[in-house]
């Protein structure tokens, strides 16, 4: 169980991670411990994750976007949402700003444990992906007696 | 083109729960493409969340006020555990320069994304001059 939650490291996009969070702590911009999978400001899309006792709801802030290029994929508690954004640049036009994202995206974020993948529902939109997963059955606390 | 009031954060007094109960709102600053062809400006911006109906485009005098609102559906009682989004308030202005036919002013809303096309006056746009022989 464990090496399925690690061994996603490896590919070009967490080694450029890693840099990124390597060069913060050595320009010592944030003095706070980050979190092993926060990612630096601007990412795109941003993500909002809220909480209830029944169910976890993902918000992804990806306007412009085809929903049918989307894959999103839930292992274990490790939610994974990629695809891509298209805004090209127009070659016979002059740009004063060029600020808005385009090219392929992969976020990855660390959902509670008792997630179900099997109970996902995702729906695009106003340019807004929810995906909304509902939670195991709250286990019963267990007495355990001492013989 | 120009960008006016390029500060991040907007202090407002009116509108959301926060500003009521007096506390400085975070507005987000959508981000944008702009460009120039020969008839006008494009502009597009990034406003996620945002329906026609939350979605107001100003323009007074030299002036373009884009403003939206992100109506996001949230289950009674969530508690947050991330947010890389801290407000629903979009905003971001610019100042039009002259030649713009601000009063044909073109702009839709598709998925979030913002495109507004400015026409530059008839008389100012660029015209080919045949060369007679």
């Amino acid at each position: 169980m464990f090496a399925d939650l690690t061994n996603y490291g490896g590919s070009l996009f967490d080694e450029f991670r890693r840099l990124q969070d390597e060069m913060e702590g050595f320009y010592g911009r944030w003095p706070m411990p980050s979190g092993i999978r926060s990612v630096a400001r601007g990412t795109y899309p941003p993500i909002n994750i809220g909480a209830t006792p029944e169910q976890v709801d993902v918000y992804l802030f990806a306007s412009g976007l085809d929903p049918k290029t989307l894959d999103i994929s839930l292992q274990q508690n490790l939610l994974t949402v990629s695809g891509e954004r298209q805004a090209p640049v127009r070659e016979e036009v002059n740009y004063y700003r060029k600020e808005r994202f385009d090219g392929p995206f992969r976020r990855l974020v660390t959902l509670p444990d008792d997630v179900d993948p099997d109970r996902v529902e995702a729906n695009y939109r106003d340019g807004v992906l929810e995906i909304h997963i509902k939670r195991r059955e709250a286990t019963r606390p267990r007495q355990i007696e001492v013989k | 083109m120009a960008e006016t009031n390029t500060e991040r954060k907007d202090v407002k007094q009116t509108g959301s729960p926060a500003a009521q109960r007096g506390e400085p709102e975070v507005v987000l600053r959508p981000p944008v493409d702009i460009y120039e062809d020969a008839d006008g400006i494009m502009l597009m911006a990034d406003m996620p969340g945002v329906s026609r109906e939350r979605l107001t485009i100003e323009v007074d005098k030299d002036m373009l006020v884009l403003e939206g609102d992100a109506r996001i559906a949230m289950s009674e009682g969530m508690e947050a555990l991330h947010a890389d989004v801290h407000s629903t308030r979009y905003r971001r202005s610019f100042t039009l320069s002259g030649e713009l036919e601000t009063g044909q002013i073109d702009a839709s809303l598709r998925d979030g994304v913002l495109s507004i096309r400015i026409p530059k006056r008839a008389e100012v746009r660029p015209r080919r001059i045949e060369v007679r022989t």
